[in-house]
Order: C-alpha cells, then structure tokens, then sequence
C-alpha cells in the first residue's frame, strides 16, 4: 500500500503544495522539451528529405558551437564569427553531399546510417583536434542574448525565469516558423517536398538531387548552430552534448520520423515528462532517471503507435 | 589455378552440405587452426595474446552475436553494450554463489541470463522496424547502464561500483583473476569462441537461421509462407543476445579483470556495430574480419609514430586515430557496402580462374 500510495497520490500531493516549485519544474521541462525539438527538427529536416538517419546532427551542434566559440578565442569579432561558423556549416554540408552521399546514392538505408556514424567519428577527431576537448563558455553576452533573470511570485512562493531560456522559446519559434514558410512557400521548398516524396519522380521534373541535399544539410547545420548557440549558453560547450543530442531519437520517435510539427510536440512531450518524473517520482527508483526516461517513453508509445503520433502510416505490401 | 574446385565431386548430399566443401577451404582452416593453437601461444608474447588476440575474439563473438540479430534476421540492434554487460554481471554473481562450480561453465550459463533479458526488450520488434526498433533498443542500453549503477547488488555492494574478478580454477589451472597466465586464458576464449562460431553456423544453416532470413528479406510474405514473426525474432534476440552475454561475461573475466559500467556503454555498442558492417552483414567470416580490422587498425596508428620516431603527443594521437577510423568507415561504406567478407568472396572468384580470367 505504502509503495501504492508513493507512486499514485504522493506526488500529487506535492504538486498541489508547492505550486510555485510545480511552476518551476514546468518552465526547465519547457526550455529543454523546446532545445530537444531543436535538436529532433535537424533530423527531421534531413530524413524528409534525403531518407538518412543523420547521427551526426549531435555532434554538428558541438562542431558548430565549438566552431563559433573557437573563432571568437582566436580574435574575429562575434557577429563575423557567426558568419564564418555559418559558411563553415555550408561548407560541411557540401563537403559531406560532395563526398559522402553522392557516392552512396541508392545504398540501402543501413549503410547510410553507418555513414553518418562514421561522419559523426571523424568529427569527433576533427573537432577535438582543431579546438581541443576541454569544454568552453559560451559567448552568449556577446552575441546579445539576454542574461539575468525575472523573479514571479505566483501562489505566494517564487519562480524564477531565466531571460536566456525565454531567449531560446523565441529563438526556436522563429526558427521553426521561418523553416516552415521556407518549405511551404518557396520554390527550393516545393522542390524538397518534392524529393522527400520521391526520389524518382523528383528527378525525372529536373530536380537536382544534389543541390537539394547540401540545401537541407546546410538547413540542418543552422538548425544545429541555433541550439549549439542556446544549449552552450546553459551549459558550457563541450562534447558531451553530444549524448544530450542522442536524446532527440526518442523525440523524432513520438512525433514521427518526418514530421515538424511532430518533431516539436515530441520534444515537449519528452521535456515535460522528463523533468516531472525526475522530480516526482525519481526518489522511489534512485536518482538519475532522466537517462532512460525518454526512451522507455518511446518504447511505450511505439507499442501503440508504431509509426509516432503524426509519422505517416505505413502500408506494407508484398 | 589454386583454388578451384575441379574435380572434387560429391557423391551424396552430406558430403555436398558440409560447411567447408572444397579441399583447399579445409587446408586453410586446418592451417589457421595451427596457428592460433600452437604457434601464436608459442610464438606470441603476452602484449600481443592480451592486447590483441584475447579482445580480438571476444569482439569477434560479440559481433556474431549483433550479426544474428542485424545481419541474418535485420532487426537493428544498439543495445549489444549492454547485453554484453547483463551477461557480464550475471556470470559475476554466479561465481559469487558458486565459487567451486567450473567458471567456463558459468560464463556459459550467463549467457542464458542475457538470453532471456534480450527476449524482453526484442518483445516489440514484433510491432516496430527498422529505426524504430533501433531507438528502442537504446531504451535498453540506457536503463540496463542505469541498472548496473543503481543496483548495488549486482557488484555486491562494494564501494567502488565496479566488478572485480575473483581467481577461478578450472581443469586443475587457474583461469581467471590476476594470477592466471595470459596463454591460458587466450586458449579458452579461443575454444569458447571456435566452438560457438560453429554452433551459429549450424543454426544459421539449418531450420531457424533459414526462418531468420526470410524474416530478414520480406517479414510480411515470410509470415504468409509460414514462418512465425514471434518465434523467429525472438529466437533471433536470444541467441544474439546469448553470444552478447557470453562475449560480455570473457571480456570481463578473461579479460579486463575488472570493469565498471562505462566497459558496456553506448560506445561499445556502436563499436561492434561497426565490425559487423564494416566485416559484412550476413556473414561469420566477416564478424572475425571486421573485428580484427576495428580493433588492430587503432592498435597500429597508436604504435607508429612511435616506429616511426616521432614525437607526437598522446591526444592527437587519439584525435586522429577518431578521424581516421571515421574517414576508413566511409571509404569502405563507398567502396564496397558488403564489408570485407564481400571482398573476400570476390577475392576468391579471381583466384579461381587466375592466371586465365577468360578461359
């Protein structure tokens, strides 16, 4: 009854007394549900459009943070860094369509996949052997994002509002809002729509395979310079981000391989869930559940709905 | 002109089903066997049977585990880090409740332990494919770690968290802890590990390996030519994950001697999956090919600036060795997505009709 009681109304019970804490504790599974979407929105873009499961969209978030931060230690000024980081990402994204896919072009998925774990390794090296591994500060200041914090004194207790978390919330919202205009409104959008459908047809109207994949890589770089910049500024910038982005798999999971919306619901599913069950519930098990959390979430979600919540269905035929 | 198979004629359907038909497949065998049996123990120092041949095999069979499941059934698996730890901590228990009982036997019997856990988490590969299954089975690589840390029974509370391998006798010689010679140990995992790459051959061979490819190339008309998904993928996962737990439970006991949780993280996981790509999926022969390439590869550019005399400091050593098995993994995904078993196999066709390719 006692372990009954711990999992069913104790928790509740806590919620309801502390209000302002159960606020709280919403508000950090907001800002990290809304930097998982990010992360998950960088594969999103990158298996519509070219059916790879890019593993390496966590470590492009390091490689871009590390490029950015990197640049500024050497000297160029923030806003040129950020240009400079911006090229760099172009550059990767066609080195890797140059080198990589163009020369795997209708291998089995599997294949791709182990190519993009291969990417990711050599970043890894590349990345610490250009910038070296210990983590770096972020230079959030200087690229203008808002630091401080705003006090609220809901139901007579007090939250605390972290300005740089409201920061990251807009940034995420323009950025999403920005893609899906440019994927529904623009030519180049139409086009990987196109592609994202079908390979083929895509082809046959005079559709540049190629052009098309450094597009959405580069795409996917942004995505992954945008939560380097935000995820970097919470914490410093170091490589260990790169298991924090293994997290977007069970957020691509829920809201569905190749879906947006999916991508940015999944991400506050798993947020929210996460930070509520660590805190919550986390006692009765050991501490350090949020490792696993996410992806039990996921296991448990597939068994009902195989393709995510908005993944398109999948019919098989023989 | 030498290996061909010209006149080697087969009388009745045993002898035309053996696993190595042809003579010179057999002398080739017998010779590796030679090797590995008798002149590397003779020959071979203890850095070169520690560092190289005993995690080499036990690679080897943690990769023929993965293989059974990715390559032969096409169930995408990333938790075989953590499959390998489950047989790893249970084969430590068990030597902790049965010291006296002969540690091969237990590492044996660890593997079922990992068996039966893999079962549970290949449960929905029956509603689930590919990636998707590939993300649940992190869900078992994550909570199996935390579970390695948290329950502080399976390392019998010690304060250290880790495993440490007690001295295990065997057959009258000390085969595990600190006082086992390196020979001894290398030539049980060697027999381990001969023996139950026979064993995967056969099954593969035979009833269920043939089940497990069928599953593996189309699910859907397998189940209507009457292959039972339920029983055919889980079969897969335990025996994938009984090699798993029996390689985890070497690794640990005739290996490491001691390990820790990070011994069977996500890496590890990635690592074998890479051996078994880069060897070929859907072949044993590669599972060893892949594991020597992946694990003697990094060996060597540690050792060669050294050969070499240059003076190169540890870390870009290791951020090159990074770049270097990264760029290899890509270079053979493009040249040949098969994996060197595939090379071999072309390899042999050449010989076959070499110096007269047109004859």
């Amino acid at each position: 009854m006692d372990i009954l009681y711990n999992i069913l109304i104790d928790p509740f019970v806590q919620m309801g007394s502390a209000p302002d804490f159960f606020l709280q504790v919403l508000w950090s599974g907001f800002v990290a549900g809304t930097l998982y979407s990010l992360i998950a929105l960088g594969f999103v873009l990158i298996f519509k459009a070219s059916g790879v499961f890019n593993f390496a969209q966590g470590i492009m978030v390091v490689f871009a943070a590390l490029t950015l931060v990197g640049l500024y230690q050497a000297g160029v000024p923030a806003w040129l860094a950020l240009i400079l980081t911006i090229g760099a990402m172009f550059a990767l994204a066609w080195l890797v369509e140059r080198i990589v896919l163009r020369n795997l072009v209708n291998q089995e998925e599997i294949i791709l996949f182990m190519a993009t774990i291969g990417l990711n390794y050599f970043l890894i090296g590349f990345g610490e052997y250009v910038f070296g591994g210990e983590p770096k500060p972020m230079i959030a200041a200087e690229l203008g994002l808002p630091t401080g914090s705003t006090t609220f004194e809901p139901f007579g207790g007090i939250v605390i509002i972290e300005h740089l978390d409201v920061a990251a919330v807009v940034m995420a919202i323009i950025l999403v809002t920005a893609l899906a205009i440019f994927f529904n409104k623009t030519r180049i959008g139409r086009a990987l729509r196109a592609v994202a459908d079908d390979h083929q047809a895509a082809l046959s109207v005079g559709i540049s395979l190629n052009q098309i994949w450094v597009i959405v890589w580069f795409a996917a770089g942004i995505v992954a310079l945008a939560t380097g910049i935000m995820w970097g500024a919470k914490s410093d910038v170091s490589f260990a981000l790169q298991i924090v982005a293994l997290k977007a798999l069970p957020v691509l999971i829920i809201g569905g391989f190749t879906s947006i919306p999916g991508a940015i619901i999944g991400g506050l599913v798993i947020g929210f869930g996460e930070k509520l069950f660590e805190i919550y519930w986390g006692g009765l098990l050991g501490s350090g559940v949020e490792g696993w959390f996410a992806y039990v979430i996921a296991l448990i979600f597939l068994l009902f709905r195989p393709q995510g919540l908005f993944g398109e269905k999948i019919i098989e035929r023989i | 002109m030498f290996y061909r198979e010209v006149g080697q004629f087969k009388t009745n359907y045993t002898a035309d089903s053996q696993v190595f038909p042809i003579l010179q497949d057999k002398v080739g065998i017998i010779a590796m066997l030679v090797i590995a049996y008798v002149i590397i123990p003779m020959a071979g120092n203890d850095f070169f049977i520690t560092t190289v041949m005993i995690p080499f095999l036990v690679f080897t069979l943690a990769t023929i585990g993965l293989n059974i499941l990715v390559g032969y059934t096409g169930q995408l698996s990333l938790g075989t880090g953590a499959f390998m730890g489950v047989g790893a901590y249970s084969c430590y228990k068990l030597t902790t409740f049965f010291p006296d009982v002969n540690i091969i036997i237990l590492v044996l019997l660890s593997g079922f332990f990992a068996a039966g856990v893999g079962i549970i988490f290949g449960l929905p590969s029956l509603r689930i494919k590919g990636f998707y299954l590939a993300v649940t089975t992190l869900a078992a690589q994550f909570f199996l770690e935390w579970a390695f840390i948290r329950i502080p029974w399976l390392y019998n509370y010690n304060d250290s968290g880790a495993i440490e391998v007690p001295q295990r006798e065997g057959f009258g010689v000390i085969l595990t802890g600190a006082a086992a010679q390196p020979v001894t140990r290398y030539l049980v995992v060697l027999s381990i590990v001969l023996v139950m790459t026979w064993i995967a051959s056969n099954i593969i061979r035979g009833r269920i390996g043939r089940s497990w490819m069928m599953i593996r190339d189309m699910d859907i008309a397998a189940e209507l030519m009457g292959v039972r998904p339920l029983y055919a993928k889980l079969s897969a996962f335990a025996v994938s994950s009984f090699y798993c737990g029996v390689a985890g439970a070497m690794f640990v006991f005739f290996w490491l001697g001691a390990a820790e949780v990070e011994s069977f993280d996500i890496n590890h996981s990635f690592l074998f999956l890479f051996m078994a790509i880069i060897g070929g999926l859907g072949s044993l022969i590669g599972c060893y090919m892949g594991a020597a390439f992946i694990w003697i590869l990094p060996i060597i550019i540690r050792a060669l600036p050294e050969a070499l005399g240059l003076d190169v400091n540890a870390a870009t050593v290791e951020h090159i060795n990074f770049m270097m098995i990264g760029g290899m993994i890509i270079f053979f995904l493009i040249v040949e997505p098969h994996g060197l078993a595939r090379l071999w196999q072309i390899a042999k066709e050449k010989l076959r009709t070499w110096p007269f390719p047109y004859s």
